[in-house]
């Protein structure tokens, strides 16, 4: 099946729509950079009978723009270390950003204070990858349902919000009785799902979505991804998706960003991307999906491993694995470049056609 | 004969709220230079079962029935000092973490010489020489480097190698391996199973593969186990059960992919999640997420609620449900009656 199957049945939105409305958020040159330094006093090194201040630092996410429109589903896809959950993690608020701007509904939110943030916050959820860490294992189902719902409507009485912690409960497949339980005592399925009804408990309109199905099952995997599509059509939810899995994207994503060390590569709707992956990276991450038919194409091995993101290569961050690598790629940073079906690469391969 | 000879294996823990049965009755073969894959979800036993070929259930775990028998050898009733022979040399194992398995104290090459010392007698250079050989097998870059180097300085996909390339030290007739690319990216995943594959043809490796991904069986097995709740519930060539799944589990697992699925659709999921081992429902453990204990005219099958099913065979394939032995038996009787 895959590519033309695809081409045909997909997107809940037509291609039109995702061009002219204006974005839900806005990502605008967003860098993040960690210092692996520690504090002043240990930057401080002896160097030539001289105190100089040495720095050094991980460059998680290098000049990243995307935008992502009402109702859709963007993922982000990537290998380990690229930088994805980074993105989640500053759109977020749960880091700030280094350089670059997040704008929520025209409203730029980077540099908003927490207080200023709380509107904000309740229009935008999150639901992490582990559900055994991200539950607070002293609390009840109930109170766990119950803390945003305090927070973020402090004029509720407690019926109020008994009554919507029951219905969202409903809304995601848990029984209301279990709110006297605690976490531990539900499998991976069943505390992702209560993740999930914390998150809706508030009525967001945009969800990030950090792995929400790695750590689980395959048979308890498809249950999650239905949960989160039916949420999708009944809320009218936006998300941000990020996952390593490809076969997730091609399901779930209305249009997917390729990520390599701290960069998005590639940015196309998903039936484009899987019909036809541009960046050699993205068809060398498409090519090594394990599938169930025998008769796959060959996979396109890279060469080496991704470099560390503590000193990046120069020019194009992937050159060193790139078999159409030249010396513009070993030099010049390439910026992502429409291509006329709507897709934007950042290749000088793609753009001087020699891909 | 067989190469390895695993039947009616029965591996149990004792804790302290009673004896919680991890597998059941798992009976299979590996020929030489065969690959196998075991697929289930976690808490299957699939891992349990691969631990305890070799012996390597710790307390409160031990094999309570059947036997592991490897080229006429009974290995589940050997000595530890009989084992020793085996473990690492005729049989080796590959595990899920690299950083876990590999000693962080030790040298890259003083790991590989400790393994191949304790096995033969060789000198500290004929076994480095040995190990520079197996590194280079794995292709890894500037083999000698390595030697010297300690397993944090290696990234996980060099890590994964080397656990490959310690696994194939000593020429093993099978290697066990257990989620070997769970921990990895995708790309290294592909390079790390095709470098896999790769060196068991080339030396007529017998592999039993581990894992939850049916993509990886699909492409890596010949002939494959499915695993549910500590028993096998189907098993046969990997192209028949992949393309053809007998058993409604198997089933459900495959149809549950999302490429199997049209974008954007519901996919077809199996409603609720394993039971616990110390608390399996009744008659086949799968019944309660099963849509088809019910006949044709709407009565559930009191055999799936009450019998454990037995294996009935199908094509190469053995599957272990009532309902396909229903459906066998009355086509049977519809030929007879022709």
């Amino acid at each position: 099946m895959s590519a033309q199957a695809s081409a045909a049945a997909v997107n809940h939105i037509p291609a039109e729509n995702v061009e002219t409305a204006t974005p839900l958020l806005q990502i605008r040159d967003l860098k993040k950079r960690f210092s692996l330094s520690g504090d002043f006093l240990e930057q401080l090194r002896f160097k030539g009978g001289k105190l100089v201040r040495h720095q050094e630092h991980v460059h998680a996410i290098n000049g990243v723009n995307l935008d992502i429109s009402r109702g859709e589903a963007l993922c982000v896809v990537g290998e380990s270390g690229c930088g994805k959950s980074t993105v989640a993690r500053t759109v977020m608020g749960l880091l700030s950003p280094s350089e670059g701007e997040i704008h929520y509904d025209g409203q730029r939110i980077d540099n908003l204070s927490s207080r200023q943030l709380l509107p904000y916050r309740k229009r935008m959820q999150m639901i992490f990858q582990n559900p055994y860490a991200s539950l607070n294992p002293r609390m009840t189902i109930q109170q766990t349902l119950e803390e945003p719902l305090r927070l973020h409507h402090p004029k509720w009485n407690r019926q109020q919000i008994a009554d919507k912690v029951e219905e969202v409960m409903r809304s995601v497949g848990i029984d209301p009785d279990w709110g006297k339980r605690f976490g531990h005592e539900f499998s991976g399925g069943q505390r992702q799902r209560i993740a999930i009804a914390r998150a809706l408990a508030v009525d967001p309109e945009f969800i990030v979505a950090d792995e929400p199905i790695s750590a689980l099952d395959v048979s308890i995997q498809a249950q999650v991804l239905n949960l989160l599509m039916e949420a999708q059509h009944a809320r009218n939810l936006t998300y941000l998706f990020i996952t390593h899995d490809l076969a997730v994207v091609e399901h779930f994503g209305t249009r997917v960003a390729v990520m390599y060390l701290g960069t998005v590569c590639e940015i196309a709707t998903t039936a484009t991307l899987f019909a036809k992956p541009r960046h050699p990276y993205t068809q060398a991450l498409l090519s090594s999906i394990p599938r169930l038919e025998d008769d796959r194409p060959q996979h396109i091995r890279l060469e080496g491993e991704v470099p560390t993101p503590v000193h990046l290569p120069s020019g194009c961050v992937f050159h060193g694995r790139c078999p159409y690598a030249n010396a513009r790629c070993r030099q010049e940073i390439p910026l992502l470049q429409m291509q006329n079906d709507g897709t934007r690469v950042a290749c000088h391969a793609v753009e001087e056609g020699r891909l | 004969m067989a190469l390895l000879e695993v039947s009616q294996l029965d591996v149990r823990f004792a804790l302290r709220q009673g004896e919680v049965k991890a597998i059941r009755d798992v009976s299979f073969t590996l020929e030489r230079g065969e690959r196998l894959g075991i697929v289930g979800e976690s808490g299957a036993g699939k891992s349990v079962a691969a631990f305890s070929l070799l012996n390597l259930i710790s307390k409160p775990g031990f094999i309570a029935g059947g036997s592991i028998r490897f080229e006429g050898q009974t290995l589940n009733t050997m000595s530890e000092r009989g084992l020793r022979k085996i473990r690492g040399n005729r049989i080796s194992m590959i595990f899920q973490d690299p950083m876990m398995t590999l000693n962080p104290v030790l040298s890259i090459g003083e790991q590989m010489v400790e393994c191949l010392k304790a096995h033969r007698r060789i000198s500290s250079r004929e076994a480095r020489a040995i190990a520079l050989d197996k590194l280079r097998q794995v292709q890894i870059p500037s083999p000698e480097k390595r030697l010297d180097q300690y397993p944090h300085e290696l990234s996980g996909g060099m890590r994964q190698r080397i656990i490959i390339a310690i696994a194939l030290l000593l020429d093993p007739d099978i290697i066990i391996a257990d989620e070997p690319t769970t921990a990895l990216d995708v790309t290294i995943q592909a390079e790390i199973m095709a470098l896999l594959l790769d060196l068991c043809e080339q030396h007529n490796v017998g592999l039993i593969l581990i894992t939850h991904d049916l993509g990886v069986v699909s492409q890596v097995t010949q002939r494959m186990l499915v695993m549910y709740a500590g028993r096998v519930i189907e098993q046969g060539p990997t192209r028949e059960i992949i393309n053809d799944p007998q058993h409604p589990y198997t089933q459900g697992l495959i149809n549950a992919l999302p490429q199997m699925a049209t974008p954007g659709e519901k996919l077809n999921q199996i409603r609720g999640s394993m039971p616990s081992l110390s608390n399996l429902p009744s008659g086949c453990a799968f019944h309660p997420r099963c849509d088809f204990i019910k006949r044709a005219d709407g009565q559930t099958r009191p055999a799936c609620v009450e019998q454990v099913p037995g294996f009935v065979q199908t094509g190469n394939c053995q599957v272990a449900c009532h309902m396909v032995a229903e459906l066998l038996e009355d086509r049977r009787l519809k030929e007879e009656s022709q």
